[in-house]
């Protein structure tokens, strides 16, 4: 591999890494939300969190460029009171990269959570287990598999997510330039194509090792749950 | 000892309970609907209810007026569920010491050698739940609540889901439970032949109420109770002590309060605690003791009650040394007799009609 594969390869990881690592605390919780709770304005919230499913990539890093920029509202706080700049550094890219990936993670995690037997959680009460210990002890053990999709899909899903960044953090080479942009600016480059093919399929065989990992890791759990 | 008086509307049904458990077992018995489970429920702190009070041991659990309503998990309570509810990522230990672990070591009272022993998993310990058989799985549920050390140990209905052959196997398990780990033993059932098998004490649910709660033997020899014990075959049941087995005759003796008993051989040992069903259908009454007769069991006894039970039968409760018996005669037979309450007379129980089945192991609390 060439060093541009290399650096856009290791960039996209990183930033997909911390995507989904920093997403999974937050993506439990409004799993939980949704499956476990009754609040009114449910559907609100519900709707908020899928929304990056159907708005064009493109808003959601426009908002978050003016939510999160140098001069936007909270941008400008955090570099006022920490001197954190997250527009155009490869922060903003996992940002971006998480928000576009919520609503995938949250789906699948809170699917596996409404399939776990609450007889189970009340047993485990019963036992002297108070609500925290259960949920760590009966409840988190149960969903892995589907914490575990959830997880694939959405470190997947940052791997590929190209409008939200380029509006956001734009294409700043070693910062900023990921996998889809690098494969971006390569096209739009006069004699690119060649270089452009070999980034495609760089792209293919690291998404499709992903999906792979996580179907044979949940096979391995739900085995481990039956037998 | 558990006391409980609760109250909880649940939809157009009320529950106004009232009850006391002591030493041994209590079955919870009526029909599906009655509230039994939901009274378990409120005792493991599963259910909340509206009103009134819950103590086990003198500790209180629940108390509406005080403000006091302990989560589940500090109750110390063992409950066996209908379903097993084994966590199906741990192996059969992980469940079994899954309370455990949670109790100091101070006061874990149940030792797990005796757990495993006495249950039969000892060969299961390292295996996942879903590779048990249904009657393994509730062993195993079984020996997860009594390792909690529980105050109590409640069951609802835990071989419900099974067929007949594991009930029958694991039905023993449970009768010595009670005695053997010293924990009292709260039983909900809708199954008759469970609750005359392992019950000490029965209370009748009807409707969401303890209708009636005292000795099995006192309240099944009760044809007024009848509408609900029902659904099962008609008899009383009486304690007797096994006195000798004659292997030449296929017999077997027992002596109750009444007096000897000549029953079909069994495999008890002698001087064991039986309990014995008697069909009121399988008692004849004379008023004078027959004569060459091959009846081996006349026994004296003084009629307690007569009540019509339709236009064509009558119950009668005879008292036989002080243990009831109860009896169906027809209409017809009581016109001829004429039986009155105090009269003398004499109980005709053919040996042959106490089989096997009837005849249960049941010592005392």
């Amino acid at each position: 591999m060439t060093p541009l594969e290399i650096e856009a390869l290791g960039l996209s990881l990183l930033v997909s890494g911390w995507a989904v690592a920093g997403s999974l605390p937050l993506g439990l919780a409004c799993a939980w939300l949704l499956a476990r709770c009754d609040f009114p304005g449910k559907a609100v919230v519900d709707g908020l969190i899928h929304l990056p499913l159907v708005l064009p990539p493109v808003v959601v890093g426009y908002v978050l460029l003016v939510v999160l920029g140098r001069r936007g509202v909270v941008g400008s706080w955090l570099f006022d009171w920490f001197g954190v700049t997250i527009a155009f550094t490869w922060k903003g890219a996992a940002i971006a990269s998480a928000v576009i990936a919520f609503p995938l993670m949250v789906r699948a995690i809170r699917l596996s959570l409404e399939g776990v037997d609450r007889g189970l959680e009340q047993a485990a009460r019963t036992l002297g287990c108070g609500p925290v210990r259960t949920f760590f002890s009966v409840t988190l053990p149960l969903m892995l598999p589907g914490v575990l999709t959830g997880v694939i899909l959405s470190f997947a899903r940052s791997l590929s997510e190209f409008g939200a960044t380029i509006t956001f953090v734009s294409n700043i080479p070693g910062e900023t330039r990921t996998l889809p942009i690098a494969l971006y600016a390569l096209t739009q480059t006069p004699g690119g194509d060649a270089a452009a093919l070999r980034l495609c399929v760089i792209s293919v065989v690291v998404a499709f090792a992903a999906l792979l990992a996580s179907e044979l890791l949940s096979r391995r759990l739900q085995a481990r749950l039956k037998a | 000892m558990l006391k409980l008086s609760v109250r909880r509307r649940q939809g157009a049904f009320q529950l106004d309970v009232d009850l006391a458990a002591g030493a041994g077992v209590t079955a919870l018995y009526g029909r599906s609907g009655s509230g039994k489970t939901s009274v378990i429920n409120m005792v493991a702190g599963l259910a909340r209810p509206d009103s009134g009070r819950i103590e086990v041991d003198g500790k209180v659990l629940f108390d509406s007026a005080a403000g006091i309503d302990l989560a589940p998990e500090r109750r110390r309570l063992g409950y066996v569920f209908q379903e097993h509810r084994l966590f199906p990522h741990l192996s059969v230990r992980g469940n079994l010491v899954f309370g455990r672990n949670r109790l100091p070591a101070a006061e874990r009272g149940v030792d797990f050698d005796q757990v495993v022993e006495v249950l039969g998993i000892g060969s299961l310990l390292d295996r996942r739940p879903a590779n048990l058989s249904g009657g393994e799985k509730q062993r195993v549920a079984i020996g997860r609540a009594l390792l909690a050390s529980p105050r109590i140990l409640l069951m609802d209905e835990p071989l419900a889901a099974l067929d007949s052959a594991r009930k029958a196997e694991l039905l023993p398990f449970i009768a010595t439970l009670s005695r053997r780990f010293a924990i009292p033993i709260l039983y909900v059932s809708h199954a008759m032949d469970e609750v005359l098998r392992l019950a000490d004490t029965l209370a009748l649910m009807d409707a969401g109420r303890v209708a009636v709660a005292g000795p099995l033997e006192r309240l099944m020899a009760d044809p007024a109770l009848r509408p609900l014990t029902g659904r099962y075959e008609a008899g009383a049941v009486v304690s007797a002590i096994v006195a000798s087995h004659d292997a030449a005759y296929g017999v077997s003796r027992l002596s109750f309060a009444g007096g000897t008993l000549l029953v079909s051989r069994n495999d008890f040992p002698v001087g064991a605690k039986v309990r014995v069903r008697i069909h009121a259908r399988d008692i004849a009454i004379a008023i004078d003791p027959p004569e060459r007769v091959s009846i081996r069991n006349v026994l004296p006894a003084v009629v307690s009650s007569v009540t019509p039970a339709d236009s064509f039968l009558v119950d009668v409760v005879l008292s036989c040394g002080g243990a009831p018996l109860w009896v169906q005669i027809t209409a017809l037979a009581q016109a001829q007799l004429g039986l009155v309450p105090g009269m003398r007379v004499h109980a005709l129980i053919k040996a042959l009609t106490i089989a096997r089945g009837d005849v249960a192991g049941h010592e005392d609390p």
